[in-house]
């Protein structure tokens, strides 16, 4: 069993307390690791502006050459891994393990991370909007055209109170090192694995330890990473969102609600989206935030649920190592118990059908681990409380809604395809300030493009655009 | 001039503060504890129970018992016939009926726990929280925790015992103990509020407080706090360029939720150091206060808690069945029993689990390790309070 200790700065720490981290389906102990308590991590941030000096140090230039390497160490190498060592398919057994998540997700989530450090070069630059990377160091600069530009660090390190049941979110702090902006992550209880191996793989492209603390632990250890660094990302539900909202500080990332939109002048022929909402709903379980939850159009609305429900509402549990494995395992006692309860709550109101219950029981306990099979429910109307669900399983609604009503009723969007060529309608989704990616056209809402923001720009938010002028010579 | 002016006055014993257990051998300390606590069983029950003297709730109660509490507790073992201890019993009023007959005329404390919302718990108290303090300072290495030095109490103030208790302990000890204003109900609200903002205000107010107070010349050698407050205090000291060390402190008696080996070692090792010692203890107002030794790196920063036997049994039992212990080493739950002539309370299952842990020479009786929050409750219980 392999003991992962705390990283301080990359100095391993074996604290006191340890958790067990649990196969979901054996019962296997994989490793145990070292919890850390709060004030450690609030007395580490005295080392916090270190990681941002050493990380200065390395032209940007190298330190995206370091991440390119890393991707490639991270998704091919033995790395060290606490007091032993991981190889890309024990971390892919392992993740899945945890997770629940068929270990051929895992496989697909690594290609993703490894695509993202090797094209980190094209993504800053797009973020950036073609800035020299050069001023980032530097803080001020000039531009290509000739415009004095400055953009300041707002903090030494980057916190990330990461989730366990959704590994495709470490694309998100990916950027960071290269941006010369030290890492300080807790894991979620399920997913210590990500953050470790990208560790050990940066180390051993030549990122500086002290740029990248990690600290596992309970809730209070989330709290102490956002109480000490200035800027921190968190992953939680609605209520978390709904804590940090305005708060500078903190960018809050929770539940997508993401959909597809079919526009009046297309939903007559809405079978040819049919594979397109399907895979947007299916495609990785449902797990990830960009996965759709809901379908909105103004007529044929039971038809289309029930095709959907018809070509996913069949799929059963498989084994984790199947490569048809399509559902993830709920790991966390009680909570697929939780979900269903909850769905059973909102069927009870009128207008509301599940198109799935033909199929059969959403609900499949196992000894040590739970799956909810595919549900797709058709609401009659966007005022019915199913019609603002949104779970981690391929769960969708099907809304009736007037298309003239949608972009006021979809409520907070992360991912909306509108398939439509209506330019009135294009026009006021362009404008509606509730959704973030826009994807106009038949477009899977899982598909995303890395040289886009995501949930507004990682740049922005770590760097501040601020006047600054200078006569005669600066030396800083 | 009179040197005892300078130094303050070592207050006596409380009457009623039981003589420290003797024996030559673990094994004779570990059989007179047991006479010890029989005879305390037996003391308390009868007080408690006897028509003259008794408490009016468990008079009351007594008659739902299918035995004579007078008649048929003769000794720890028949602890067990009594039923558990509901906490509930202890909201709301007449407090009075917590009152024996037998302290008719007394001056009566009411010490409350919690009490976010609604109806707190309270429990009266009269020379308790003495004797409990007086039998706790006995454990304090004179060293670390010299007498006549001044206290600084660093914790919740309002109607809770500590601050009283804090306050005895130092003047017992023949010092002064300097207070802060804590309001634990309002840290509480801004916790399920999710105000950190505000949390964090609240918490600099203290140690605002408590920094004012060590460096306002008072000689304050020794602390009572939390954690959680500790914590906040080293980190602010250390930013201003001092430590608990240099700013004179030399004995710190530290209780509250979140004491883990791990902070303790943190605690030791990245603030304290080797001049400062840390007593942690483990208590609550229902019962007197566990004491431990010092956890050390060579026992791997173990936090073994100790009853202070025989007014107070901790036992470590099994979670499906209280009645049976668990053997030493191995983790149940909590099981508290207070015996004191003030207070009667068999059998509460705290909200706590740990592992028990053998008699040893100090404490010939049972201890509990590892205390946590009992799994079972974890989840909706909100800690870290102060």
């Amino acid at each position: 069993m392999i003991q992962i200790p705390v990283l301080r700065w990359g100095e391993p720490y074996p604290s006191q307390e340890k958790d067990k981290v649990v196969h979901f389906d054996t019962g296997e102990v994989l490793a145990e690791v070292s919890r850390v308590n709060a004030a450690l991590v609030e007395r580490d941030m005295r080392f916090a502006q270190r990681a941002r000096d050493v990380l200065r140090e390395i032209p940007i230039a190298d330190l995206l050459q370091m991440v390119k390497k890393a991707g490639e160490l991270y998704a091919k190498a033995e790395l060290p891994l606490g007091d032993g060592t991981q190889t890309p398919e024990q971390f892919v057994r392992m993740q899945s393990a945890t997770t629940g998540l068929p270990e051929h997700m895992c496989r697909f989530n690594m290609e993703k991370n490894n695509f993202v450090l090797g094209n980190m070069d094209k993504i800053l630059d797009s973020l950036t909007r073609g800035l020299d990377l050069n001023i980032l160091t530097r803080g001020y600069g000039i531009e290509a055209r000739g415009v004095p530009v400055s953009y300041q660090c707002q903090s030494p390190v980057l916190g990330m109170v990461l989730p366990s049941n959704s590994p495709g979110v470490h694309t998100l702090w990916l950027p960071i090192i290269p941006m010369q902006v030290g890492l300080v992550l807790k894991p979620g209880p399920q997913e210590p694995w990500t953050p470790y191996r990208m560790a050990s793989a940066f180390y051993q492209a030549g990122v500086p330890k002290q740029a990248i603390a990690i600290y596992p632990g309970l809730g209070d250890i989330g709290a102490a990473v956002l109480n000490s660094c200035p800027r921190s990302l968190i992953f939680g539900g609605t209520a978390t969102v709904e804590q940090y909202k305005g708060n500078p500080r903190v960018q809050a990332h929770g539940p997508g609600f993401s959909k597809i939109l079919l526009g009046d002048d297309k939903v007559d022929q809405w079978e040819k989206y049919l594979d397109i909402m399907c895979d947007s709903v299916y495609v990785n379980s449902g797990r990830g935030c960009i996965n759709c939850s809901g379908i909105w159009a103004s007529r044929h609305t039971e038809k289309i649920a029930e095709a959907i429900a018809a070509r996913i509402g069949p799929v059963q549990p498989l084994p984790p190592e199947d490569p048809k494995s399509g559902l993830a395992a709920f790991t966390v006692p009680n909570q697929a118990d939780g979900v269903n309860n909850d769905i059973e709550a909102a069927l009870k109101e009128a207008g509301v059908k599940d198109m799935t219950a033909k199929y059969g029981t959403r609900l499949v306990k196992k000894e040590r681990c739970d799956y909810l099979r595919p549900t797709v429910i058709h609401c009659d109307s966007p005022d019915v409380a199913m019609a603002k669900k949104e779970y981690m399983f391929p769960f969708c609604t099907v809304v009736k809604c007037p298309q003239d009503k949608m972009v006021e009723k979809i409520g907070p969007t992360l991912v909306c395809s509108a398939i439509t060529d209506d330019k009135k309608f294009q026009r006021g989704l362009i404008e509606a300030t509730h959704i973030d990616r826009l994807n106009i056209g038949p477009m899977p809402t899982i598909k995303l493009n890395w040289l886009q923001p995501h949930e507004g720009s990682i740049v922005d938010f770590l760097f501040r655009a601020r006047a600054f002028q200078h006569e005669g010579p600066v030396n800083a | 001039m009179n040197l005892s002016l300078l130094l303050g006055a070592i207050v006596k014993d409380t009457p009623g503060k039981p003589a420290p257990v003797t024996g030559s051998t673990l094994d004779e300390k570990i059989k007179n504890a047991k006479t010890q606590l029989d005879a305390q069983v037996r003391e308390v029950v009868k007080w408690h129970f006897s028509p003259a003297t008794g408490t009016p709730f468990w008079l009351e109660k007594a008659k739902t018992f299918d035995f004579n509490p007078l008649s048929d507790v003769n000794g720890w073992a028949d602890i067990a016939k009594f039923p558990m201890f509901e906490d509930d019993w202890l909201r709301g009023g007449p407090v009075t009926r917590w009152v024996p007959k037998g302290y008719a005329g007394r001056g009566v404390y009411v010490f409350e726990t919690g009490g976010t919302t609604g109806i707190p718990k309270s429990r009266i108290v009269i020379d308790d929280f003495k004797i409990d303090y007086e039998m706790f300072s006995d454990t304090l290495p004179e060293k670390f925790f010299p007498k006549n030095s001044n206290w600084l109490m660093l914790g919740p103030s309002g109607p809770r015992r500590l601050r009283l208790a804090v306050e005895h302990l130092a003047q017992y000890r023949g010092g002064i103990s300097f207070c802060i204003d804590l309001d634990p109900r309002w840290v509480v609200k801004l916790i399920k509020k999710g105000w950190t903002e505000h949390l964090k205000a609240y918490q600099e107010h203290c140690i605002d407080q408590a920094m004012t107070i060590l460096s306002a010349g008072h000689d304050v050698r020794c602390m009572f706090t939390t954690p959680k407050l500790l914590d906040a205090l080293c980190k602010r000291l250390e930013q201003e360029g001092s430590s608990i060390s240099k700013a004179g402190i030399t004995g710190i008696f530290c209780g509250g939720t979140e004491m883990t080996s791990q902070w303790i070692r943190f605690m030791i090792e990245e603030y304290l150091g080797p001049e400062v010692y840390i007593a942690p203890t483990y208590g609550n107002t229902l019962m007197g206060l566990a004491a431990s030794e010092m956890p050390t790196a060579a026992q791997n920063y173990k936090i073994a808690y100790y009853a202070p036997q025989p007014r107070a049994v901790a036992q470590v039992v099994n979670f499906k069945d209280y009645n049976e212990l668990v053997p030493v080493g191995q983790t149940g739950r909590v099981l508290l029993t207070t015996l004191t002539k003030e207070f009667f309370v068999p059998r509460f299952a705290e909200r706590d689990e740990g592992e028990r842990e053998p008699p040893s020479e100090k404490y010939p009786w049972d201890g509990v390790s590892g205390v946590r929050p009992f799994h079972e409750i974890a989840a909706q219980t909100t800690v870290g309070v102060y």
